[in-house]
């Protein structure tokens, strides 16, 4: 009796619809967000996660309907992230039905945002969603830095004291996205997600660069992550939930194969 | 029947709302829920459900801050002995006191108190986050029908703390992680579950429906 490894589908949700871009260029529109959500509900995925990808910018309300409609269906845990920018944000989307919520580029501005979330909301219900690149060359020792704005904008900032300062200030889980690998389906980049999972107590979610069933028993395994993010290999159906979750099971990894629900 | 779902400005009150709206339309029960602010409603409601989600402290605040709330939960509860049900810091509220951040008082309804979860096995993380099954320690009728066990069906965890309570009959079932950690509490009408029946799935909607069913 354990805790379960978590195979988490990501959707990637623009004006309310589903899109996947590689390396966040060339979005392509996979689908309403809500059915996806019921599918992934019933094929037994163990959390689901929405990123609103164009939150800081136009249509932010979309997602808070998303959000309300998918908790409507769907009895299983949901984390949001995309445009979180104040207690306010974090608020609707509690109340809308998201278990958690994820920060990005406001806990790289204002670390003391991530510090008040945390106090209002508990440990548990923020999650600091860090992109990184690598940025050592071959023969140095590894650095990863971290990036914002969708992997455009450099910040300098090293990502290993990054996540280990977020961890102080209340984040109770970082979801951490190689934007190497983002899109590239070589796998995880699992040098970052080991460095990261050791460091800090708290668990880690890895994410991108998911191409086969083989990188997500890696994340686990090798990266020491608690969770696995995919998007593409699910939405365009390469391979189902239950199939990577079965594939997992079968490499070792202690996995939740309870009889799936079904939404409603 | 109604069944009043605590409205203090805490917990992620439509999942809750909405998976005891789907459990008693699937067990065909006569049975409203409400989400409700208002002590007279939980004072009369037939069932009564706490939810929380977030610091110990910050939770039994909020629960102060509505005039009337404490009394009526404890007119409903206490004095008329109707079924209740806590889910996370709901649950943990039932307890004496929470030791998260700071020492603070609880309802007193399951002797003991709220302590941060300290796995033996150091490369376990805090919180412990995600699905895990359950160990009953002893037959409860909110767990009727559900399999559980190594075997068994999955409950949803997401918390740093957990309810060490001095009554191991107060203890209904654990979960292993890094040893045994309180998951289910029960004391005569009173119920707590550490995990989320509202996230998780099967085994959520199932315990849901029994305690609306639930006769103390």
């Amino acid at each position: 009796m354990t805790l379960k490894a978590r195979v988490i589908p990501c959707l990637d949700v623009k004006d309310g619809r589903v899109v996947k871009g590689v390396s966040f260029v060339n979005l392509i529109d996979a689908g309403d967000p809500v059915d996806a959500a019921k599918a992934y509900d019933a094929a037994g995925a163990d959390e689901l996660c929405f990123l609103d990808i164009t939150a800081s910018s136009d249509n932010r309300d979309t997602i808070f309907d998303v959000v309300a409609r998918t908790a409507d269906h769907c009895f299983m845990p949901v984390t949001v992230g995309g445009g979180v920018r104040s207690v306010g944000d974090i608020r609707k989307l509690l109340l809308a039905g998201a278990d958690k919520v994820s920060i990005n580029s406001a806990a790289v501005q204002n670390p003391d945002f991530v510090s008040e979330a945390a106090d209002k909301f508990g440990d548990q219900c923020i999650v600091v969603s860090i992109d990184s690149k690598k940025v050592s060359k071959p023969g140095e020792t590894d650095r990863w830095e971290i990036f914002t704005h969708g992997g455009r904008n450099a910040t300098g900032i090293e990502a290993v004291e990054f996540a280990i300062k977020m961890v102080e200030r209340g984040a109770g889980e970082l979801l951490l996205t190689s934007m190497d690998r983002d899109g590239q389906k070589s796998g995880y980049d699992i040098g970052l997600t080991r460095t990261i999972a050791d460091a800090v107590h708290v668990p880690v979610i890895a994410s991108g660069g998911v191409g086969n069933l083989d990188h997500m028993v890696e994340g686990i395994r090798d990266g020491h992550a608690t969770a696995v993010l995919a998007a593409s290999i699910f939405h365009f159906g390469t391979y189902s939930v239950g199939e990577a979750k079965r594939y997992m099971a079968e490499h070792g990894i202690a996995m939740r194969l309870d009889p799936p629900g079904e939404a409603a | 029947m109604l069944t009043a779902i605590v409205d203090y400005g805490s917990g992620n009150l439509r999942s809750a709302t909405k998976a005891f709206e789907r459990a008693a339309r699937e067990a065909g029960l006569d049975h409203q829920i409400v989400l409700t602010a208002d002590p007279e409603v939980v004072a009369s409601a037939s069932h009564i459900v706490l939810p929380g989600v977030g610091a110990y402290a910050d939770c039994r605040a909020g629960l102060n801050a509505v005039d009337g709330m404490v009394e009526a939960l404890r007119e409903a509860v206490e004095v008329k002995g109707n079924p209740f049900l806590g889910i996370c810091v709901g649950m943990q509220l039932m307890s004496s006191r929470g030791l998260e951040k700071t020492v603070t008082e609880g309802l007193g309804w399951i002797k003991g108190d709220v302590v941060l979860i300290e796995p033996e096995d150091a490369s376990l993380k805090v919180p412990q986050i995600g699905w895990n099954t359950l160990t009953l320690n002893h037959p409860h009728p909110l767990f009727d029908g559900i399999p559980t066990g190594v075997d068994g069906l999955h409950a949803y965890f997401v918390h740093s703390y957990h309810l060490k309570a001095e009554r191991a009959e107060d203890v209904v079932a654990v979960t292993d992680y890094g040893g045994p950690v309180t998951a289910f509490v029960a004391h005569d009408n009173k119920a707590g579950a550490q995990f989320h029946p509202e996230k998780s799935q099967k085994l959520g909607l199932a315990l849901i429906s029994n305690f609306l069913k639930w006769k103390p």
